[in-house]
């Protein structure tokens, strides 16, 4: 392994850029906002994380850790705390695809260990590294709540279920070539119905 | 008040405590100590150590004591098998990662851990595994840090955050990568930030100066007190030999709980830097080396023929104003001057201290700065306003727009802005305000009937009733109440110093006061009494080596007058002579009439006269003035703070090497609360 997981950084870097919350971006920080308490605004500060995150090509700039303590007012090592403490905010910057493989019990029983070979394999890239390319950053993570329908990954915000050497690789030559893939499980199951 | 106290069981044994106390606090009482990490009387319960576990009778497991409320009848046990087992095992976690570098780390000796590994600790460990290291962090030229030895106890993040308010520290991470740090590795830019020393229960934040001089053991601890602003903090003095290597807190609930400014805790290297070490004269424009035979015969010859004032300094102890006193009362009256700021008082004491009682700050609902900056004044001071201003005080300033470490209304640049409309509606509301009139403004005034008025203002809003005063006057100096007391001062009126008649005198006496550099005494001729060589010693005539306050004993009266002693820790540097037996020889040679022989004589002498002064430690009482006029009026005057770099605003600290290092890194840097306004 090269480095660690861009997640379970305590080192944040610079985007170089200056961050700015997108017109959409302000709109639900005031919704969001509105559901705490007066004077408890900072309370807000994952869901603003989140959306920093989703923002900012999938990472926390330091920019974004200022942008955010300015908007909710609190101390900017507050806002790093928290961002370093959750695994899910990456602290440096990650491909197009974030590669999420489970590898608790239930999924590496059903045989994760050969998902995550075929991935490092398919995207070229080591577990905690970004493709030449910038397509994919590949993690290993504790368990995504699939268990049902190990082994499992998550790439960005979708869920691919019930994979196999096969399936898996189709994914990703989905991915690479832009085509869409089917969501959920790969053997047509719906949600954990019996198989 | 019954009502308030619960039975409870310590180890059997009954007792009756306040029921809003922890378990830790009952067993405290019951005389039982229970060893922590992370607990600490000034800071809010994190719990997180897990060290003081103990057990409770009917609870299964065994409970952290600290976050532990009392309930009526509760049965506790510290010394069971349990409770030892419990701690025995926490310690071993805490260990797991702990490197084992005590021979080479400054905190041993004095080491929480150390000290409670040796009851709870076991002699091997049973872990094969690497233990963690982690990278060392920037926290300033002040804190230095092996961050290592961390245990993640958090007193310093909630240090920073609830007493020096400034959350600039925190813990990034968790688990086995939880690291505490400054953000982005800043300094910490707090006037207090040195208190994090003392604060770590091991050897992660150590004193960058101190570091590798000394083991606790070989020191010598001398009581004594912070000199350089007027707060008048405990102080211990550590030293070996004729050098001192550190200056430490002594706790003192009154006045600095467990604080001091980073400028006492770390100036000492400046005590032994540019000091005057022997006589000087000056010939043929250019000062050179002398004796003291020669030099004060030839003060002596001066001092037949021409008629002296004296200018008392900013660091001058009361026994050596008063000897200078006694020792100019044989000229006449009025030649003895300490305000040479030109602080304006009036004749009684309220007018010239700081009325409230320090510990009683934080009490108050409404505080108006009147042109002081107390962050950089008096730290310790600030600190209480920052309690307050968590008790939900609201805070006003009137003077410059400056910025401190809480929200303040600006109410704009002139006295008149007393009469503000927002201001009065809020002093009508308050229970308890309270009124700072700093040196900005005191400097400044012209017109006695201003300092009047004032006592007016705060007469009418109650500021002043019956059983509080607290209207509080504010100088940054050590010397300065205590000077005044015993009466050093040429008059009673606004500005004595710029009234100072030049054709009165032609022979300057200055006690390590900068002012004799000023262009009003050019004429005259100039002796300097002091440590340091500066700009008051450059110019005059004659140079003569007094010690510094830790090289003999003196009585200093902190802001809210209360005396206190300073303790002599080691011999002054090359040949100075303490004042008064400088004073005394010339007095035998002039056959003046100057008593005392030796220090103690002077000092029962001083108290003789000022009785007031001999109870160290108590706040002397005063009847509230009466110098109420019924017009108020505010004469216009611009503010002019006294102090504009906190790390360099005395001889001492100008001549630190560690404060220099101070003013380029964390002055120099705009500090991030200021980037964030």
């Amino acid at each position: 392994m090269s480095s660690n997981h861009p997640g379970l950084s305590n080192n944040f870097s610079r985007s170089g850029e200056k961050f700015s919350w997108s017109k959409d971006n302000l709109r639900s920080i005031k919704n969001i906002i509105s559901k705490y308490p007066k004077g408890r605004e900072q309370s807000a500060v994952m869901p603003l994380l989140y959306l920093a995150q989703e923002q900012n090509n999938n990472w926390i700039s330091i920019e974004c850790i200022e942008t955010i303590a300015e908007t909710l007012n609190m101390p900017k090592i507050r806002v790093t705390e928290v961002a370093s403490f959750y695994s899910m905010y990456n602290t440096r910057p990650v491909g197009e695809n974030l590669v999420q493989i489970c590898r608790t019990s239930p999924c590496w029983l059903r045989g994760s260990n050969k998902i995550t070979k075929t991935i490092c394999k398919e995207t070229k890239c080591e577990i905690n590294d970004t493709s030449d390319d910038n397509k994919f950053t590949v993690v290993e993570v504790e368990c995504l709540g699939a268990c049902s329908n190990g082994p499992m990954i998550q790439i960005n915000n979708d869920f691919f279920e019930d994979l196999d050497e096969e399936s898996t690789k189709k994914i990703i030559d989905n991915i690479k070539e832009g085509k869409p893939n089917v969501i959920g499980s790969q053997k047509g199951r719906r949600s954990s119905e019996n198989a | 008040m019954s009502d308030d106290l619960i039975n409870i069981k310590v180890n059997q044994k009954e007792i009756q405590v306040d029921k809003n106390l922890t378990v830790m606090q009952a067993c405290e009482i019951a005389g039982e100590e229970i060893p922590r990490f992370c607990y600490h009387d000034k800071l809010s319960i994190a719990g997180n150590c897990r060290m003081c576990l103990v057990e409770i009778e009917k609870a299964p497991k065994l409970v952290s004591s600290c976050t532990m409320p009392l309930m009526e009848g509760m049965s506790i046990i510290t010394n069971s098998e349990k409770v030892n087992a419990g701690r025995k095992g926490v310690m071993e976690f805490l260990l797991i990662n702990h490197p084992l570098d005590c021979p080479i780390c400054d905190q041993g000796g004095e080491c929480d851990l150390q000290d409670q590994a040796m009851y709870y600790g076991f002699d091997k460990s049973r872990y094969k595994e690497n233990k963690r290291a982690v990278d060392n962090k920037n926290m300033g030229p002040l804190v230095n840090t092996i961050m290592t030895r961390c245990i993640h106890c958090t007193r310093c993040v909630r240090f920073a955050t609830e007493v020096a308010g400034v959350p600039e520290l925190g813990m990034l991470g968790r688990g086995e990568n939880a690291e505490i740090t400054t953000y982005l590795e800043q300094s910490i830019t707090s006037e207090l930030s040195g208190n994090v020393i003392d604060l770590c229960p091991v050897g992660a934040l150590t004193s960058k100066p101190y570091q590798f001089k000394a083991r606790p053991w070989e020191l010598k601890r001398t009581d004594s007190i912070d000199i350089f602003d007027s707060v008048g903090s405990n102080i211990r003095v550590d030293s070996r030999a004729e050098e001192i290597l550190r200056v430490t807190p002594r706790i003192n609930e009154y006045i600095n709980e467990e604080w001091i400014s980073d400028k006492v805790r770390f100036n000492y290297d400046g005590y032994y830097q540019q000091r005057i070490d022997t006589p000087y004269i000056k010939e043929n424009q250019k000062l050179s080396i002398s004796n003291w035979e020669e030099s004060l015969k030839f003060l002596k010859d001066k001092l037949k023929t021409l008629k002296p004032l004296a200018l008392i300094g900013e660091l001058v102890d009361l026994e050596t104003g008063y000897a200078i006193k006694k020792f100019m009362s044989n000229y006449g009256k009025d030649n003895v001057e300490c305000r040479t700021d030109n602080h304006a008082i009036l004749e009684s004491l309220d007018s010239y201290r700081f009325n409230t009682p320090l510990n009683d700050i934080e009490n108050s609902d409404l505080i108006i700065l009147v042109g002081t900056n107390p962050k950089i004044e008096t730290p310790i001071i600030n600190h209480k306003i920052f309690k307050a201003y968590n008790n939900d005080a609201k805070v006003f300033n009137i003077g410059e727009n400056i910025s401190l470490n809480y929200k303040t209304e600006y109410l704009g640049e002139s006295l008149s802005n007393l009469n503000d409309e927002n201001l009065i509606k809020a002093l009508k509301k308050s229970t308890n305000p309270l009124i700072i009139i700093g040196s900005a403004f005191l400097n400044k005034i012209k017109n006695i009937k201003t300092i009047k008025s004032i006592f007016s203002y705060a007469d009418k809003y109650k500021v002043i009733t019956k059983e509080k005063n607290n209207l509080n006057f504010l100088n940054p100096y050590a010397s300065r109440v205590g000077q005044l007391i015993i009466g050093n001062t040429t008059s009673n009126l606004c500005e004595p110093f710029s009234n100072l008649k030049k054709d009165n005198f032609e022979l300057v006496l200055s006690f390590g006061s900068e002012h004799i550099a000023n262009d009003q005494f050019n004429n005259c001729f100039k002796v300097y009494f002091g440590h340091h060589g500066d700009d008051g010693a450059m110019g005059s005539d004659i140079v003569l080596p007094t010690p510094l306050y830790t090289e003999k004993n003196g009585t200093f009266v902190n802001i809210e007058g209360r005396p206190q002693e300073a303790k002599k820790c080691h011999n002054p540097i090359g040949s100075a002579k303490e004042e008064w037996s400088i004073l005394k020889k010339l007095s035998d040679e002039l056959s003046f009439d100057f008593i005392p022989n030796t220090f103690d004589q002077l000092r029962s002498e001083l108290f003789d006269k000022h009785p007031i002064l001999s109870d160290y430690h108590e706040i002397i009482a005063v009847e509230n003035s009466t110098s109420i006029i019924p017009d108020i009026e505010f004469e216009d005057c611009k503010a002019e703070y006294p102090v504009s770099n906190f790390y360099m605003s005395d001889v001492i600290s100008k001549n630190s090497v560690t404060m220099a290092k101070c003013v380029e890194e964390i002055i120099s840097t705009p500090s991030l609360l200021e980037k964030s306004a």
